[in-house]
């Protein structure tokens, strides 16, 4: 026991059980470290091209160019930030709410982090250089797919044997919901991806698929990474840290059982409404409109469950920024499955479908809950992983304002100038000419533009209180007094 | 039904979830390939000559599609701005689809012809010298790129391996057509017998190298413009022969 406990930095007592369990921990805290970092490079190359639309100019050359640094912009946030965070706290909530390490070792695990996090640096270098498959969130060429999805099923096996060796007879709903997006994302890799390489040695492919195929399949997938990775995974850290932060238990146990099964049946139906009076059939655009309604009933059971779990705790909402950050995440979670399904109706989607509206709509979701989610659950999660204190609980609260100020002043920016947009490609004049030029909509964006990068500054600048709090918490803050309630990752004697 | 049965056991949890999760992009997905009038074929549909192809692979390398979209709705405005609404024929040949979801600028799917190759030319070296509204990045360097053509083959069997009808003879004359193409000399009568409507000629200006300008020019310029919507039944209401 003695021997056991010594030898691993990452053993330590599970709560409330008498056997020693040897959670692997340095994993989950390397996966830590990397959110935090890809959260900063995400959110600075959101700016930067948020700049370039603004201000020209600031296009360089030939490998610096809007079109080339977008991908870079959102496989850094997407994959990067929420991919690492989703990483860091799946095998956190697995092995706590399991009692038990990760299955396959050490090893597999750490493959898991420097085989993810390469894929992720190999991504971002090859964009600017010009490989990219041109599929929206699927930019990376067949060669680095087919090493992430080697580096995805590890991370399948790791999570599924996790589970399968548990030592509590229930798998807690967290782990429904990291299994539900882990399973998905690599069904919607796969078959997005399928491409012929012209030669092996050669970096272009083209794909399987074409034309109206081609694009069913992208927005198929397209929107189930907005479904699985974005959603599903983000509720999975809602279900551990809200009611961990809260001291609450979860508000409806039956209401997480009837909105996770709704919504991973019907979250797959909705891509077709990034398709609406295109080419696509008809049939298909109705189906992909009346599932995108339909997925208000369990966007808005998750909503509510996770809110709820605060009855009697409201209070805390005043004193705890962390707890503020993830309730706050979940009321934007509310708002934007509020407005996605809206934006699906095809008269509204005629409008909005082409401008910036769905830019606003995906950054109130990719800011508001997405990223205050990720940046709570760590706020969380860092200081048990490095048993130390959180070095400033100020500086929580100074991250949270300029985060919120960054989102309101992103997403208004976008509301308005998308709306505009819209309404001024269909505008007619009193002879019933079209009455503005396209370039008429363009002039148009700058002041709205300026907005939106300021306020994508402010939520940047958040980003790095959020860097430097954690890395002065990991490398600054003593560490806390030991306590047999704290899990402890770096005890020395058992006795 | 006892929802405790399905928690206690990560095999069925993982089973129930992949079908649940695999209904819906059946449903969706697997009829477009199996529908007849999903795509139904029209006159005048052709694989891109050699030249544009590889002006496509300029376009979507850059990223043109994070801001241009290549889908014309059904709309008044749209079809008066535009031209005729996109059909799905006219994307058939497209691996990858670029129908897009933005339109920082406007659409092109239809952009073909509407401008001379001297001011495309000039719009990608510096795009607000001709449309000081624009807030495009300027593509100049595209100009000095000589045009990488010894990979033309593996291209055009790797297309054709995915469903592109390329034939023996478009194969074996690839490199012939392109340079025919881009400098409107050679055997042009051939090459428009292969890909009728091909748009021949100079594109970037310089007639000494093949660029990469001139590829991605020549890909704009046919944009839209292989069906014919003069004709009543050009849309498809009743399919080619």
């Amino acid at each position: 026991m003695t021997a056991a406990a010594s030898t691993i930095g990452s053993t330590h007592y599970a709560e409330g059980q008498q056997t020693i369990v040897g959670y692997n921990e340095d994993v989950v805290r390397a996966f830590s470290i990397a959110t935090v970092i890809w959260a900063v490079v995400g959110l600075a190359a959101g700016v930067w091209v948020a700049l370039q639309l603004a201000f020209p100019a600031l296009n360089y050359g030939e490998f610096f160019t809007f079109g080339r640094l977008r991908p870079v912009h959102t496989s850094a946030v997407i994959l990067g930030f929420g991919g690492n965070a989703l990483l860091a706290t799946s095998l956190y909530v697995v092995q706590r709410t399991c009692r038990t390490g990760l299955w396959g070792g050490p090893k597999l695990a750490s493959f898991l982090f420097w085989g993810y996090n390469a894929f992720l640096i190999a991504a971002l270098i090859s964009y600017p250089l010009g490989f990219t498959q041109s599929q929206e969130y699927a930019e990376p060429e067949w060669f680095l797919d087919i090493w992430l999805t080697m580096v995805w099923v590890s991370y399948l096996a790791i999570f599924v044997g996790t589970l399968a060796i548990r030592r509590e007879p229930h798998i807690y709903v967290a782990n429904w919901f990291f299994l539900a997006f882990i399973l998905t994302v690599s069904v919607l890799h796969v078959v997005n991806n399928l491409a012929v390489p012209i030669s092996f040695t050669s970096t272009k492919s083209y794909t399987l698929y074409a034309g109206v195929q081609s694009a069913m399949i992208q927005w198929w997938y397209g929107h189930n990474m907005v479904g699985f990775w974005l959603t599903a995974g983000f509720i999975g850290m809602m279900y551990y840290f809200v009611p961990k932060q809260a001291d609450r238990p979860i508000y409806s146990y039956r209401l997480s059982i009837v909105h996770f099964w709704a919504l991973v049946f019907l979250y797959i139906w909705a891509g077709p409404h990034h398709l609406h009076f295109t080419a696509l059939p008809d049939w298909t655009q109705t189906l992909g409109a009346a599932f995108s309604i339909m997925l208000w009933m369990p966007s808005w059971g998750g909503m509510i469950n996770g809110i709820m779990t605060l009855s009697g705790a409201w209070g805390k909402l005043r004193t705890d920024p962390i707890l503020r950050f993830l309730v706050v995440a979940v009321a934007f979670y509310g708002m934007s499955t509020f407005e996605g399904p809206l934006m699906a109706l095809k008269p509204v989607n005629a409008l909005s479908h082409y401008t910036d509206w769905t830019i606003g709509h995906v950054h109130s979701g990719a800011l508001g809950w997405v990223a205050l989610m990720a940046f709570g659950s760590l706020y969380h999660m860092v200081p048990k992983l490095w048993n130390k204190s959180l070095w400033s609980i100020k500086l929580v609260e100074v991250h949270f304002w300029l985060a919120a100020i960054g989102i309101v002043l992103y997403i208004t920016a976008m509301w308005v100038s998308g709306i505009t947009q819209g309404l001024m490609w269909k505008a007619y004049d009193e002879f019933g000419f079209l009455q503005y030029s396209f370039t008429d909509s363009v002039a148009m964006l700058h002041p709205y533009y300026v907005v939106r990068a300021l306020g994508g500054i402010f939520f940047l600048a958040g980003g790095i209180l959020f860097a430097v709090n954690i890395f002065m918490t990991i490398y600054g803050a003593p560490s806390r007094r030991r306590s047999g309630a704290d899990l402890q990752p770096r005890l020395t004697a058992a006795e | 039904m006892n929802h405790a049965i399905v928690e206690k056991s990560a095999a069925l949890l993982f089973m129930l979830t992949f079908i649940v999760i695999s209904i819906g992009g059946l449903v969706q997905i697997v009829p477009l390939f199996k529908i007849d009038t999903t795509v139904t074929p029209v006159e005048g549909v052709r694989p891109y000559t050699p030249l544009e192809q590889l002006g496509r692979n300029v376009y979507t390398r850059e990223g043109c599609y994070t801001c241009h979209s290549q889908m014309i709705r059904p709309f008044r405005d749209e079809v008066e701005r535009y031209g005729h609404y996109s059909i799905p024929a006219e994307s058939m040949y497209d691996h990858p689809f670029l129908w897009g979801s933005k339109r920082t600028g406007p659409d092109l799917a239809r952009v073909g012809g509407k401008y001379s190759n001297a001011w495309q030319l000039a719009h990608m070296v510096d795009p607000r010298s001709v449309v000081p509204e624009s807030i495009m990045p300027s593509y100049a360097f595209l100009k000095n790129k000589p045009l990488h053509l010894d990979d033309l083959d593996l291209h055009l069997k790797a297309l054709k391996s995915v469903g592109v009808p390329y034939s023996e003879e478009m194969l074996e004359k690839a490199r012939a057509d392109v340079e025919a193409q881009a400098t409107g000399q050679g055997d042009t009568e051939a090459l428009l017998k292969r890909y009728p409507k091909a748009k021949l000629g100079d594109f970037d200006g310089n007639p000494s190298t093949i660029t990469e300008m001139d590829a991605l020019i020549a890909y704009l310029q046919v944009l839209g413009t292989l069906v014919d919507f003069s004709e009543p039944d050009a849309a498809g209401a009743t399919p080619a022969k």
